[in-house]
């Protein structure tokens, strides 16, 4: 696993920019735990000061540091984030599983919905839920709801692997030998089905987040909590702009584009790195 | 007067990703000549590097394949032509396809699958010759393909309505149209049931007789070399092991591998037990040192793991590299 | 031609039929999970609003409000109802602009976002697509490597602030373009230059929004597509033959990449349609994205429904087109 790391750390400059970009993310996440302002209280410090030393991100109209207050809100956005990756990976690798293995009519049917999902405009159910729960919605609910929502592509992948899969020699030759078919699942192809479950994993971080982010900034989700979207969404209600308050609307954007940027990075330089054909190609010339 | 040339040729595939790098030697000093009228046939198993040497040979070089040293030269009668200094564009102007064609590995899958194939022969034909006249086209594409024994219809089909053989033979039909000098053709019967591949070896044949032109066959199926070749070339691990007449190969071979190769041919009437070489072919990334083959040759001597045996003459166009033969001992 | 509709035609059919059914189902289930009672929510709207009503008159309105959302009877019979409002094309009345009808205002607004994103979709779906070919044929090519880069970057990240950066950017530090609104203000909407041309002027941020987030999908998609197509039998049998580089890219290559772009076009609708919405929220263009959001600002309940209904219907239609003109570029498809 280090050794992965450490070749693609030399070898692919995505990797390096996703690697420092997410470190970052990840100190913003720790220093959350030691930060000197409760998210909670407003008006602690003086309001509308631009970046400095003391305040790095400035302070915005709320009198809050606009810094401490972005550690919060990204800790929160990738907890939620990671609620949904769960939700979805275990619904995902569900669905792809069965279609893969039973096949038939069952698999027609599973994929017919599945497309279906996958075809849906996301954005006005969305909306629709979101106004209908407006009270009871926090993060970790819109969590939930996007899980709900997420798994139909990956679960199309997992399932093409495990039917490329199910018709390799050694599979027929554990199948022949008696091997029992639970077994198969988890011994033998568990170990390709995996690493395509991490990389989906990673997109659908994104997906969940850059969702949070756009529901927020509508107004949909529980503005008290910080989160990037709910930054933004602050931030144009007290009219950051006109106001020439910059930085308030620069440090989530700032912080969003890291976020999304290193998660991306990482994203493509996997599948990358999993994908021999990709390999091959890297090769010539 | 030779056709073609090649001497000393040595081109690798090089690749470094991640940073490992590997060099494999595919063709590793191969010297040998083409004459007009003939068939030459090159004999061998996978990965001895014998579709290495013809996509040199043809000027299809992508990297990571590289020529690294040596030659190959071609005359064609009024012109000469270097074949690792030649341009792109020269040899998209001159020479594809009209002096040399190729006809791939797998030809069951070198038709565009969204156009139909009257409409590849145009690409074809258009890229070399602008077609005037439409009409005209249309005719002599219909009297080239009804010639090779393919129906008319098969013009107006996308590939994926045409079997196999029937694919192969386009593709063969498709490699001629200008009557090249030199025509290679990559494993063309394999894949193919053996009465498809007696219409595709019998097309050859056709062509040849006809047109008087050279044809380089490649395949591993020795039944193919004794029906069409006039000469065989047998290539193991990047290297020529012997070169002779074909009836020479077939009937005193004198390398243990071509040996061995006709050996393992079943013929009627013989019950004898069939031995396989002993070993593993060779990892042309690291290849044994001195006779590529002793590792499973099963007269070694100690010369043979550390001197390369030379490619002599033993006799009137018959070469062999082995420490048993001697030049011009027979 | 049986073959043809049987095999090909019947099942992208269903496939039609079970997004709109999944759809709507999804539509109506899920108001109903709500503990929010939009009837009661209404009813203490109106009351807060200071209209004062005497208890039969609430009463009353309280059944009409219920039959008008659909809630009376059972949920069997709920559902049934459902749909057979959907086939009269009757959404109900907008409850913030009483009582127009939501159809007849979504049928106002979708000109405009379909004005957005049609040909913001093709241009990002072609150039992608070309560029994306491009860069794996040539791959040495510097011009092409930046273009990458700069798609790659722009592709994760999300519309609202791909759309922010462009506003600031474009309306504030270097003010070229307007920020707001499909045309000038005081201009009245009619098929004169004067409005198509400040019309356009007007969609350009946040039509290029859609191009730039979108292209970088399509370049990626293309170019891996590409690279594997390049590497097949019929390319590298092309390029033996001499034939021009223009003429394998254009039908060759593309040809053939472009099959499964095609299929990607289609599954991508849903998603670009929401950046579309987002895009007239954020530039204050009158399409359906701005309907939606003034319907949650002012609690239109049934506006909003509407409009979730008729996304999905649309998007669904859209997909069946894009079904049916797949066999036109794919003849395998055509004659199996």
């Amino acid at each position: 696993m280090l050794k992965v790391i450490r070749d693609l750390l030399k070898y692919d400059g995505r990797f390096r920019i996703a690697f420092i970009f997410l470190i970052a993310v990840v100190v913003m996440i720790f220093l959350s735990f030691v930060s000197p302002y409760d998210p909670g209280k407003s008006f602690v410090v003086a309001m509308d000061a631009p970046p400095s030393l003391k305040h790095i991100f400035g302070t915005d109209s709320r009198g809050i540091d606009i810094f401490w207050w972005m550690t919060f809100a990204v800790r929160n956005s990738l907890v939620m984030g990671m609620i949904t990756a769960l939700i979805s990976r275990v619904l995902a690798i569900f669905v792809g599983l069965i279609a893969g293995y039973r096949g038939g009519w069952l698999d027609r049917v599973l994929m017919s919905i599945n497309d279906s999902f996958v075809v849906l405009p996301l954005l006005p159910i969305l909306i629709l839920l979101g106004f209908l729960l407006r009270d009871q919605m926090n993060l970790f609910l819109l969590g939930v709801i996007l899980g709900f929502f997420g798994w139909p592509y990956d679960a199309r992948l997992i399932r093409s692997q495990v039917l490329s899969l199910k018709e390799r020699s050694f599979t027929r030759t554990a199948v022949y030998s008696g091997t029992n078919g639970f077994w198969i699942t988890f011994n033998e192809h568990l170990p390709f089905v995996l690493p395509i479950v991490f990389a989906t994993t990673i997109n659908n971080l994104l997906w969940s987040i850059g969702m949070e982010v756009t529901l927020s900034v509508l107004g949909l989700s529980d503005l008290t909590t910080p989160s990037i979207g709910t930054a933004l969404f602050w931030a144009n209600q007290h009219g950051a702009l006109v106001a020439g308050n910059w930085w308030w609307i620069a440090a989530p954007t700032l912080v969003a584009i890291v976020l999304f940027l290193g998660l991306y990075l990482l994203f493509a330089s996997i599948n990358e790195y999993i994908d021999p054909r990709t390999r091959l190609r890297l090769i010539g010339g | 007067m030779a056709l073609l040339t090649v001497n000393g040729l040595c081109a690798y595939y090089r690749t470094e990703v991640y940073g490992i790098s590997r060099t494999v030697r595919a063709v590793d000093g191969v010297s040998f000549e083409l004459y007009p009228n003939e068939i030459y046939g090159v004999a061998g198993e996978s990965s001895c590097g014998k579709t290495t040497l013809i996509k040199v040979i043809s000027g299809n070089t992508k990297p990571p394949l590289k020529a690294i040293s040596g030659s190959v030269d071609y005359n064609f009668g009024d012109y000469k032509v270097d074949m690792l200094q030649v341009s792109q564009e020269e040899l998209r102007r001159n020479i594809r396809w009209k002096e040399i064609s190729y006809v791939m590995q797998g030809s069951m899958s070198v038709l565009n699958p969204v156009r139909k194939i009257i409409k590849t022969f145009e690409d074809i034909i258009d890229t070399h010759e602008r077609i005037r006249d439409k009409k005209k086209f249309l005719e002599e594409a219909q009297t080239h393909v009804n010639r090779l024994g393919l129906p008319t219809e098969v013009l107006n089909a996308y590939p994926h309505q045409l079997s196999g053989g029937m694919r192969q033979r386009v593709a063969i039909a498709l490699a001629t149209v200008f009557h090249p000098s030199l025509i290679s053709a990559d494993e063309p019967t394999t894949a193919l049931d053996v009465v498809v591949q007696r219409g595709v070896l019998q097309m050859v044949k056709d062509i040849q007789s006809e047109s008087h032109n050279t044809v380089l066959l490649v395949t591993h199926d020795m039944a193919v070399h004794a029906n069409v070749a006039d000469r065989v070339m047998i290539m193991y691990a990047g290297r020529i092991m012997e070169e002779a007449p074909t009836e020479r190969i077939f009937n005193a071979p004198l390398h243990p591998y071509t040996q061995h190769l006709i050996r393992s041919l079943p013929m009627i009437g013989e019950r004898s037990n069939k031995a396989s070489l002993r070993g593993t072919p060779p990892n042309l990334a690291n290849p044994p040192g001195g006779c590529r083959f002793h590792p499973r040759c099963p007269f070694v001597m100690d010369v043979c793991r550390t001197e390369i045996p030379e490619l002599v003459l033993v006799r009137e166009r018959h070469r062999v590299a082995c420490h048993l033969v001697k030049e011009g001992s027979q | 031609m049986r073959q043809f509709i049987l095999r090909y035609l019947i099942p992208r059919f269903l496939q039609f039929l079970t997004i709109i059914f999944v759809g709507i189902t999804v539509t109506f289930i899920i108001p109903r999970l709500s503990p929010t009672d939009p009837v009661e929510a209404q009813v203490s709207m109106m009351m807060a609003r200071g209209e004062s009503l005497d208890p039969q008159s609430v009463a009353s309105m309280r059944a009409a409000l219920t039959d008008m959302y659909g809630l009376s009877g059972s949920p069997i019979e709920q559902y049934f109802a459902f749909w057979g409002r959907l086939f009269r094309g009757d959404l109900g009345p907008s409850l913030a602009n009483f009582p127009a009808p939501v159809s007849g205002m979504i049928g106002q607004a979708m000109p405009y976002t379909l004005s957005l994103l049609i040909p913001a979709v093709l241009i990002s779906w072609v150039f992608g697509n070309l560029f994306g070919t491009w860069s794996s044929y040539y791959p040495k090519n510097k011009i092409l490597s930046v273009v990458e880069v700069l798609g790659q970057a722009v592709r994760p990240i999300p519309y609202y602030i791909v759309a922010m950066v462009l506003l600031v950017v474009f309306a504030f530090f270097i003010p070229i373009l307007p920020f707001s609104g499909a045309y000038d203000i005081g201009t009245r909407p009619s098929w004169t230059l004067d409005f198509i041309l400040t019309y356009l002027q007007h969609s350009i941020l946040p039509a290029a929004t859609l191009i730039l987030v979108g292209f970088g999908g399509w370049f990626i998609g293309m170019k891996s597509l590409t690279s594997n197509i390049i590497s097949e039998d019929y390319v590298v049998y092309a390029e033996t033959t001499g034939m021009k580089e223009s003429k394998i890219l254009s039908q060759y290559i593309m040809r053939n990449a472009l099959l499964p772009q095609i299929t990607g076009l289609a599954m991508s609708l849903g998603t670009v349609f929401s950046g579309a919405l987002i895009m007239e929220v954020v530039f204050g263009f009158p399409g359906i994205g701005a309907l939606t959001m003034a319907a949650v600002f002012r609690n239109d309940y049934s506006m909003i429904m509407g409009i979730a209904i008729y996304s999905i219907i649309g998007v669904a239609i859209a997909v069946f087109l894009m079904d049916l003109i797949y066999p036109l570029f794919d003849p395998r498809v055509r004659y199996q």
